[in-house]
């Protein structure tokens, strides 16, 4: 794992997450019900933002992955060894969760950069719950008409081919064409600017 | 569902959460693998007609503390890999000592051996079948051990294939001991570990489906 700054500073934060939520865990083991709330509460705000970072440009999946990654922790709670560190055994759930997820996404493949490890997983928090989409139409505004037309009109307003080639007068091969080329030039114009 | 509502279901069905249990569940596989390579050995092959007097020599008790020693290691590295962020660290290198030990002892008696002597040593009488049969007696043990692991969460399901294999095949070598004639260490050194080689490459391939979750 390379440190990154981020971590180097807040060293000490990540060290009381690590001990408030371990207590909160460990009282949620022994059957207590509101430390275990507690704890996923926090655990929550800490994968979300860890999510975030991995998956910039994913937000709606986010969520989806926190809550597989909480139940998948929830239901993984008896492989915790009590003198592990916390921080290292979500981890690896939350991890294992995300190539899940980049496996049964993997057509998306071209739109997320090789998967290592930034840091740890306490080094920030989010509790906005927010759904916001890619910018999509940001990027799209940049395509040439001739790919960005086939796009909207069979990919986001869902035509069929022939009806988005009568739609922008083009053939019913231009606009496979056009929708197969702008992808990839989305791709690469996702690619880019991260 | 609003994960804030997924967080209420998952903290009102949490009850206490029994620290013994993974324990429990992988005794009670090994237990229920090596009793089904004992088994299967009695019903296929038989124990040896001359165990009473097998048991006297100590290449017997060798050759049984090689195969419990991987078998043990085996069971280490695999209860590492089914809890995630757990390093497996010093349990590989003790998984590599019996390996090791019986190589040592190989080249120890091939290197004292007469001329001539050194391919029968290897090859014994039985080769042939050897690690196809160790690999049959390994298969209780890899179907209950693949069940004792999954019942965890190993984030390397390749891996901890592997390591089900390698201690399935060890389990079932075990019990192979009690049938096999054959004494010299470059044999079981050799063939005995390509037998256990294989569950071990079959829980590779098995790994990813079979320890999803």
């Amino acid at each position: 794992m390379i440190a990154s700054p981020a971590e180097g500073q807040d060293a000490s934060g990540m060290r009381a997450a690590e001990a408030e939520l371990r207590a909160c865990f460990a009282a949620g083991l022994a059957g207590d019900a509101a430390g275990y709330r507690q704890f996923l509460d926090g655990m929550s705000g800490h994968l979300r933002a860890y999510l975030r970072r991995r998956l910039p440009r994913a937000r709606a999946d986010v969520e989806d992955i926190l809550q597989e990654t909480l139940l998948a922790v929830h239901n993984a709670r008896h492989t915790y060894r009590t003198e592990q560190p916390l921080t290292a055994w979500v981890h690896a759930i939350a991890r294992y969760k995300l190539m899940d997820f980049f496996r049964a996404h993997s057509r998306r493949e071209a739109l997320h950069e090789p998967f290592d490890d930034d840091g740890g997983l306490f080094i920030a928090s989010d509790v906005e719950p927010a759904d916001a989409r890619r910018d999509v139409g940001v990027l799209l505004e940049a395509l040439p008409d001739r790919h960005r037309l086939p796009i909207v009109l069979v990919k986001l307003q869902g035509l069929s081919v022939s009806e988005a080639a009568q739609r922008c007068g083009m053939s019913e091969s231009a606009v496979k064409v056009g929708v197969h080329r702008g992808l990839k030039a989305l791709a690469a114009r996702i690619r880019s600017r991260s | 569902m609003k994960t804030d509502d997924l967080v209420t279901l998952l903290a009102s069905r949490a009850p206490a959460v029994d620290r013994r249990g993974p324990a429990r569940r992988f005794a009670l596989a090994w237990v229920t693998g090596l009793g089904g390579a004992l088994l299967l050995m009695i019903l296929l092959l038989g124990v040896r007609p001359d165990i009473g007097e097998a048991v006297r020599v100590p290449t017997f008790w060798f050759r049984l503390v090689y195969a419990s020693a991987i078998a043990t290691a085996a069971l280490w590295v695999t209860s590492r890999l089914a809890r995630p962020g757990v390093r497996v660290g010093g349990a590989w290198a003790v998984l590599a000592t019996p390996v090791a030990l019986g190589w040592g002892a190989m080249a120890w008696v091939l290197a004292h051996a007469a001329p001539g002597t050194h391919l029968p040593l290897i090859l014994g009488h039985t080769w042939r079948v050897c690690p196809v049969l160790i690999a049959v007696l390994a298969m209780p043990a890899f179907v209950a051990m693949l069940w004792a692991v999954r019942g965890m969460a190993p984030v390397r399901p390749r891996l901890a294939g592997a390591a089900v294999g390698l201690l399935a095949g060890a389990t079932g070598t075990v019990a192979y001991c009690l049938h096999c004639p054959e004494m010299a260490p470059p044999f079981w050194s050799t063939w005995y570990l390509l037998g256990m080689l294989i569950p071990a490459a079959l829980g590779i391939l098995a790994g990813p489906r079979a320890l999803r979750w």
